[in-house]
């Protein structure tokens, strides 16, 4: 085993393993950098960019970026709190999102951010487009509405599944989730116990008729902040 | 033969290689006018990949399309400087003859017409693609002749009646493009000795070459300004056999014609430049990425290729060297911007999207199929040839103390004399416009839309890599000019090329847009031009690739040299209203409903 690291998060060390995400060996200090579309049994893409901290000057993802001994990393700077706040606000007008409709609020990483932050509404002007939802699948409902891009149901797919039922197609603010059938999520391999089914941190990927089985109230994020559990050091 | 078994053949043809889903439905595209969606699936049988992975590239292009394209297509370049010399009158006349709008088809089959960024004919502007053929030089009065014969013979080729200068009346391209050379510069573009680069090189081990290199002092072309020597040697000692050589010819950014006159005049040394890079890195395969928008230089390019194979300086034992093996294939882009940035040229050259990838690992380290991989541009590798030829300390003693040698200049805009200057580094902009004939000009833009835009009092700056870096754009906006018109067209081209993979450039940029529409149609605060700064610069810190990091520059730096401008047209506000919600068009649906208009607010 090689020798452990030092780095240096906002002013305190941290002692890291070579081969660690900045974001791995901060969650083992017990220091919380906010994201959303990292996933601690997916490989990191980088994509939502709210991971952000600046390492040596320069900003970098916290999922993607590995660690090297004496980086100094500023994570909780006022600077970056105000980047991230625009990024969650973007993703919230990107789409349609009405949470008091919403079957994932409560347990919803987005809307939980958004409550960390401190957000009741977004500063940016609603885009509201036109998204589609793909009913299809028996047990399955994707909810294009909802979607932030975050690629973790392509990543489960692949990496967990050993299948391929989703992938990005499209470019820009047309971008999409697509599925590997001939018109939608019915024509796929997609099973509801696939990991793909839960792994979707917002309400898009949602399970058919379980809706509400935890009442609102008792959902993951109603009693404490999204990242507590990584501040309390409970996170493994 | 019936469509399947020619899509199958087709996928034969590349191996049935799904690192080859490119070229593959790039082929299929040429032949059907399309690729069609019922056909994915076989696509993704025969080439060995899923369904869902030949819509994701297919979507990703935009030369690529899942509808039936018109025999000709007809891609009118819809950049700024186009638009200013009367674009939009040649594509208004387009639509009335074909009566068609604007990303249609003709019921006929016969026609597609669409708008496309810039195709690097910018010096002469307006222009356009017939199929793989360009128009250059566009009138509204030249459209019903074109299409006329176009009707006779769909053929575009027909339509070129004269040839442009130098390798353009070659009868492998036949293009009526110009080159536009208006000063040769002493590197690149003085007639040089033909192989006496790869020739000295070979005489010199790798390590040599690449002390050569390093001391040179030559610095990327293409991009970052990084140390080309550094570079190869980092390629050098990765560990990992069969390394790559990559050749950037994307020349996306809008307003670069320099690598189009390069691969039209210097392909040979271009090639010898890469040949150089393969020797000293131990490279046995190099690569040419050629934006789709120069289809029409394969052909010569190609040509080049088998000449030197046939002449022993490409293939087996090059100039007779045991063990120094080294050829060169052509890889085709399909229209994507973001596919000059490196990570995504990999990306492509491997049959997919063009999503751009993390750093590191860097390409030197990990790039093509995962191997060490050099990436330069087309001028960076000419430059390398000619290095090894006159020696590093020739190169180094041209330009400035950080920038050596001379830079290929594109210029365009409003001025007399647009066409491409080789001129050492250490250029003023000042010089540069009197040499172009536009002493007067309002601003510069220097780097193209993802660079700068500079007023009169910055004309002093030097084109260099320490003060104004550029990959070779430059583009003039004299007095008449709208400089905001210019910024929206270039916010419009970033929302158009995002690939959408983060978020702050795949909103950011949206927003961004939107929000300067709203100040150009005068329905801006002062409150706007801050919120503008805080987003352009949220987009620029947190987006994951440099098309993002540099995508809010032509409003932040508009904001910076021309505020007065942006001043000018917001307004305080009093209503109470906020200024985002049009309060008659929310009514409109009511009194469309109730049958009359509404009491406090009307028209
Ligand atoms: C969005 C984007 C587009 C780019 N387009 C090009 C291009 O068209 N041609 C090019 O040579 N480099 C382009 N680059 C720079 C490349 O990533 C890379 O730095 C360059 O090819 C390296 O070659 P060089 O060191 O010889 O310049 C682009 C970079 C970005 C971020
Ligand atoms: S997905 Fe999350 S943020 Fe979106 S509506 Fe549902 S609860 Fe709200
Ligand atoms: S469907 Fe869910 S998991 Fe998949 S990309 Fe969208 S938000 Fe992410
Ligand atoms: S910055 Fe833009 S182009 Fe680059 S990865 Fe993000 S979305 Fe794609
Ligand atoms: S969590 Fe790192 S970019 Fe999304
Ligand atoms: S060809 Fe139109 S700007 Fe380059």
């Amino acid at each position: 085993m090689a020798e452990k690291l030092t780095i240096t998060i906002d002013g305190v060390e941290v002692q890291a393993q070579p081969g660690q995400t900045i974001l791995d060996a901060a969650d083992g200090a017990g220091i919380y950098i906010p994201r959303l579309c990292a996933h601690p049994d997916l490989k990191p893409i980088g994509s939502c960019r709210v991971c952000t901290v600046i390492v040596d000057g320069r900003p970098q993802a916290a999922c993607v970026k590995p660690v090297a001994d004496g980086m100094t990393i500023e994570n909780n700077t006022p600077e970056l709190l105000e980047h991230r706040r625009n990024l969650i606000d973007m993703m919230f007008v990107e789409g349609n999102h009405f949470c008091m409709f919403c079957e994932k609020s409560g347990n919803c990483e987005l809307q939980a951010l958004a409550y960390r932050f401190g957000i009741s509404a977004p500063q940016y002007p609603f885009q509201f487009p036109a998204k589609d939802v793909d009913a299809s699948h028996p047990d399955v409902m994707l909810d294009h509405n909802r979607c932030i891009m975050c690629a973790r149901c392509v990543r489960a797919s692949q990496e967990l599944d050993g299948k391929n039922v989703f992938q990005s197609i499209g470019r820009g603010f047309e971008r999409k989730i697509g599925v590997n059938g001939e018109r939608d999520l019915a024509d796929t391999d997609m099973d509801v116990k696939d990991r793909a089914a839960d792994i979707c941190p917002v309400g898009c990927i949602i399970k058919k008729r379980v809706g509400f089985e935890i009442p609102v109230g008792e959902r993951k994020y109603d009693h404490k902040p999204i990242g507590s559990e990584i501040e309390e050091g409970e996170y493994v | 033969m019936g469509d399947a078994m020619k899509i199958e053949q087709i996928c034969k043809s590349f191996n049935n290689d799904r690192t080859r889903l490119m070229d593959i439905v790039r082929t299929i595209q040429e032949t059907f006018g399309y690729v069609p969606p019922e056909h994915y699936e076989l696509i993704a049988r025969e080439a060995n990949t899923h369904r869902v992975e030949v819509e994701s590239v297919v979507s990703f292009y935009s030369f690529l399309s899942d509808r039936k394209q018109g025999g000709v297509v007809l891609r009118l370049c819809n950049d700024i400087i186009d638009r200013f010399k009367g674009a939009d009158a040649v594509a208004e006349a387009f639509e009335k003859e074909l009566g068609i709008s604007m990303g249609e088809t003709t019921p006929d089959g016969l026609f597609t017409l669409e708008w496309t960024a810039c195709i690097g004919m910018s010096d002469q502007a307006p222009a356009a693609l017939a199929n793989d053929t360009v128009l250059t030089h566009l009138t509204p009065e030249k459209v019903p002749g074109i299409l006329e014969a176009l009707r006779k013979n769909p053929d575009p080729q027909a339509l070129v009646a004269e040839c442009g200068d130098g390798g353009n009346a070659d009868p492998l391209v036949k293009a009526m493009v110009q080159n536009n050379i208006c000063e040769r510069g002493e590197v690149l573009l003085a007639d040089n000795d033909p192989e006496a680069g790869l020739r000295k090189a070979m005489e010199k081990t790798p390590e040599e070459v690449i002390a050569d290199m390093k001391e040179s002092g030559l610095r990327g072309r293409g991009g970052a300004g990084f140390l080309a020597g550094l570079k190869w040697e980092f390629t050098r000692n990765a560990k990992g056999d069969g390394k790559y050589i990559l050749c950037n010819a994307d020349e996306g950014e809008p307003g670069t014609f320099k690598d189009r006159v390069l691969l039209t005049e210097r392909a040979d040394l271009m090639i010898e430049g890469m040949t150089v890079a393969a020797y000293c890195i131990g490279a046995e395969t190099g690569i040419v990425y050629l934006r789709a928008e120069y289809a029409y230089l394969r052909a010569l390019l190609e040509e080049v290729l088998n000449r030197r194979r046939a002449a022993g300086l490409l293939g087996n034992s090059i100039c007779g060297r045991d063990g120094f093996n080294f050829d060169i294939r052509i890889q085709m882009g399909a229209g994507a911007y973001v596919c000059g940035e490196e990570s995504s040229l990999i990306s492509s050259c491997e049959g997919t999207r063009g999503d751009p990838g993390d750093r590191p690992p860097f390409p030197a380290i990990a790039g093509y199929k995962v191997a060490p991989t050099a990436v330069n541009n087309v001028e960076t590798y000419c430059c390398a040839a000619r290095v090894m030829d006159k020696g590093p300390v020739w190169f180094e003693n041209i330009g400035t103390e950080h920038s050596s040698g001379t830079k290929m200049l594109s210029i365009c805009g409003d001025c007399e004399r647009p066409g491409i200057y080789e001129l050492p580094f250490g250029v003023t902009v000042a010089e540069l416009l009197e040499k172009v004939g536009a002493e007067n000009a309002a601003a510069v833009q220097i780097g193209g839309p993802s660079g700068q835009m500079l007023d009169r009092s910055q004309y002093g700056r030097a084109i260099s890599f320490e003060d104004l870096p550029t990959g070779g754009s430059i583009m003039v906006f004299g007095r008449q000019r709208d400089l905001l018109e210019v910024v929206d067209a270039f916010m419009e081209f970033f929302v158009d090329e995002s690939c959408g993979y983060c978020v702050p450039c795949r909103v950011g940029n949206v927003l961004l847009r939107n929000r300067l529409e709203r100040i150009r149609n005068g329905k801006g605060i002062p409150e706007d031009l801050a919120y503008l700064e805080k987003l352009g610069i949220s987009t620029r810190r947190m987006s994951r690739c440099g098309l993002g990091q540099t995508s809010p520059n032509p409003i932040l730096s508009t904001l910076e040299n021309f505020r007065p401008i942006y001043n000018a047209l917001v307004r305080e506000d009093r209503s109470g209203l906020a200024k985002s919600f049009d309060v008659l068009r929310a009514v409109e649906p009511a009194c469309e409903l109730t049958g009359r208009r509404s009491v406090i607010f009307h028209a």
